[in-house]
């Protein structure tokens, strides 16, 4: 399986790729990638530069264009496009019908992976963009539990990459529109879940409060840590109970499922985390290079180590894990 | 302009959904969608129970439209979604990529609906090359890309628009069902809460504002969408159908009230709270524009 790595900043790409990605994607420095955020993503040298260091060390770059352009911003993700193809990348990771059509009409020998944001659950989707603009690889949406994967995965007619670790969307990508509802501003139109810009911070009588937008997301006792105010994972009222009635903060980790993802015919693994620091990264990949290493020689006996399940609930959201939509007892 | 009755977000009794198209079919909607989009284990009626409702609605001489299941996981859910596309009568509107590749290699005309994420005008190009009608704006776009959409379709060759003009916003599908979540149940054995909560169950922040409607795997708006005062604008802009979504109650109410406008060429601001329309000026959602027309 290969290991699909994030990376935001030039140090966390070089990161990466000498811990041993298989392969990195990143975005361009505007909204038409999924993780636009302020002083994050690659504009026209870094990215030539990023290329460079990646193939160097024979690194393949990914580059994600996968949010859905309205008119007003059209030509943006077409440059987008035609930029990436100049640079030489190894593929596109595209989520638009309108921008997959352009990719293929323009550039037929380019290698199209579906993007999460295109919220391919089944093998009928994967089927479409398969047929209509030849996507060679599919990464599916954080919402299937393994036996659903090993379904798709058994009928696909492209290859499956998952979700292996970082921040766990919970809603079916690509088809959530919490954050524009109280932000005005969503993944697929900005490229951004609960935006900074929205975010305010409150101290007041020793009660720490996180807002979006006029939207109170959470309070914290002194002895609580805050964590990052998005939507689906704040403490509200339900039925008079005050919890998180959507999800705890908290983050994927698959690595106790490796062997079974890999008996089900999953291609690659990806980790999440574009807008994390290279020290992140660092952490992260180490530690899946590893896993992976491992169980390519160990197979099925393959089970995580103590030490590497510490050093990524060290880097996870309020310090736990969890399986996610993989096991159906979360969902 | 058309109005149009969306598919029931919620999951109401058997007894209570028939009652309901009973009263409906005396409306003057035009345009019914039917079907279960949310959640498969929503079984109250069958896919014959809804065919029958199609065929009396039929009889009564309104366009009828079989709605499609938005987030398809497991197999069960895809062959689901497989037999309502093989009806071999109505016109299916298809919430997945999934139905719409069914449909088009079946060469079958077909709707968009608003989980279909189509924001750009070579998006609905390609669907209407494959077949695509109608298409359903996805709700957390506003008028001034619709415009901008329709002006750049081919004017010889326009498909139909419908907006989602009043009711909750579905705004997200997730593999959790929080409905069951909030009963402290896991999704396989949920004991079908949805049944409890005909509006859905609302979810407050902890300074008691309303922000979303809790409605099993889907979240809604916890304020309901009201663009009813926009049906002058959306003509001009080239809006088709305006879509009502259905409540447990009142919904013949808020369709005569629309329908009287359209009719009367008024335009009515139904400025009350709990009620938002941000999106369709584009704004956040959940803000409330006194409309100026």
């Amino acid at each position: 399986m290969e290991l699909i790595c994030p990376a935001g900043s030039m140090p966390a790409l070089q990161t990466a790729v000498d811990e041993g990605a298989d392969a990195v994607y990143i975005g361009f420095r505007d909204d038409t990638n999924a993780r636009h955020f302020p002083g994050l993503n690659f504009n026209g040298q870094r990215a030539q530069s990023a290329v460079h260091y990646a193939h160097n060390a024979g690194v393949k770059l990914f580059v994600a264009i996968n949010t859905f352009p309205q008119p007003a911003g059209w030509s943006r993700w077409t440059d987008a496009v035609d930029h990436a193809v100049d640079l030489g990348v190894d593929a596109l990771i595209l989520a638009d019908i309108g921008v997959l059509a352009y990719a293929c009409e323009r550039y037929p020998h380019l290698a199209l992976h579906l993007s999460v944001q295109s919220s391919a659950t089944n093998c009928e989707a994967l089927k479409f963009y398969q047929k209509h603009f030849g996507i060679r690889r599919a990464v599916l949406p954080r919402v299937l539990s393994l036996d659903q994967i090993k379904q798709v995965a058994a009928n696909s007619p492209v290859d499956i990459e998952v979700f292996g670790f970082g921040s766990l969307c919970i809603m079916a990508e690509g088809r959530c529109f919490l954050s524009s509802y109280v932000t005005a501003e969503s993944p697929n139109t900005s490229g951004a879940c609960s935006p900074a810009k929205a975010v305010q911070w409150e101290e007041k009588d020793q009660v720490r409060s996180t807002r979006l937008g006029k939207i109170l997301i959470d309070r914290y006792a002194p002895n609580e840590s805050a964590g990052y105010p998005t939507l689906c994972k704040g403490r509200f009222i339900v039925n008079g109970q005050t919890y998180n009635a959507l999800e705890e903060p908290t983050s994927l980790n698959t690595l106790e499922l490796l062997p079974e993802l890999r008996a089900a015919g999953v291609k690659a693994i990806k980790l999440e985390g574009r807008q994390r620091s290279p020290i992140y990264v660092k952490q992260v990949v180490k530690v899946w290079r590893q896993a992976l290493d491992t169980l390519h020689k160990e197979g099925d006996t393959f089970t995580p180590r103590v030490e590497w399940m510490q050093q990524l609930a060290a880097v996870s959201e309020g310090s736990q894990t969890t399986f996610g939509a993989y096991s159906r007892p979360w969902q | 302009m058309k109005i149009s009755l969306g598919p029931i977000q919620y999951f109401w009794p058997k007894n209570k959904v028939v009652a309901f198209y009973r009263e409906m079919a005396e409306t003057p909607v035009d345009i019914f969608y039917l079907g279960e989009t949310v959640c498969y284990k929503r079984n109250e009626l069958r896919l014959s129970d809804w065919i029958e409702i199609a065929h009396q609605l039929a009889s009564n001489g309104k366009e009828v439209v079989l709605s499609t299941l938005a987030l398809l996981e497991a197999t069960a859910e895809l062959n689901s979604v497989r037999k309502v596309c093989e009806n071999g009568e109505f016109m299916i509107e298809a919430n997945d990529i999934a139905a719409i590749n069914l449909l088009s290699e079946a060469k079958l005309p077909f709707i968009t609906g608003p989980t279909i994420n189509s924001y750009n005008i070579q998006t609905i190009k390609y669907f209407q090359a494959l077949g695509m009608l109608r298409w359903v704006m996805p709700v957390e776009l506003g008028r001034q890309t619709l415009k901008k959409i329709i002006t750049g379709l081919d004017p010889e060759n326009l498909p139909q628009t419908e907006v989602f003009a009043y009711g909750k916003l579905p705004l997200a599908y997730s593999a959790r069902c929080f409905t069951a979540r909030a009963h402290d149940l896991p999704k396989d054995r949920c004991q079908l809460k949805c049944l409890n909560y005909p509006d859905g169950l609302l979810l407050e922040s902890q300074e008691q504002r309303s922000l979303f409607t809790i409605n099993g795997i889907q979240t809604q708006s916890g304020d309901c969408y009201d663009l009813r005062s926009q049906w002058r604008e959306m003509k001009r802009i080239g809006v088709d159908v305006m879509r009502i979504s259905p409540q447990a109650e009142n919904t013949s109410d808020i369709i005569n009230d629309l329908y009287a406008n359209i009719q009367n060429d008024e335009v009515v601001n139904y400025a009350e709270s709990g009620f938002c329309n941000g999106y369709w000026f584009g704004q956040s959602g959940l803000e409330w524009v006194a409309a100026a027309e």
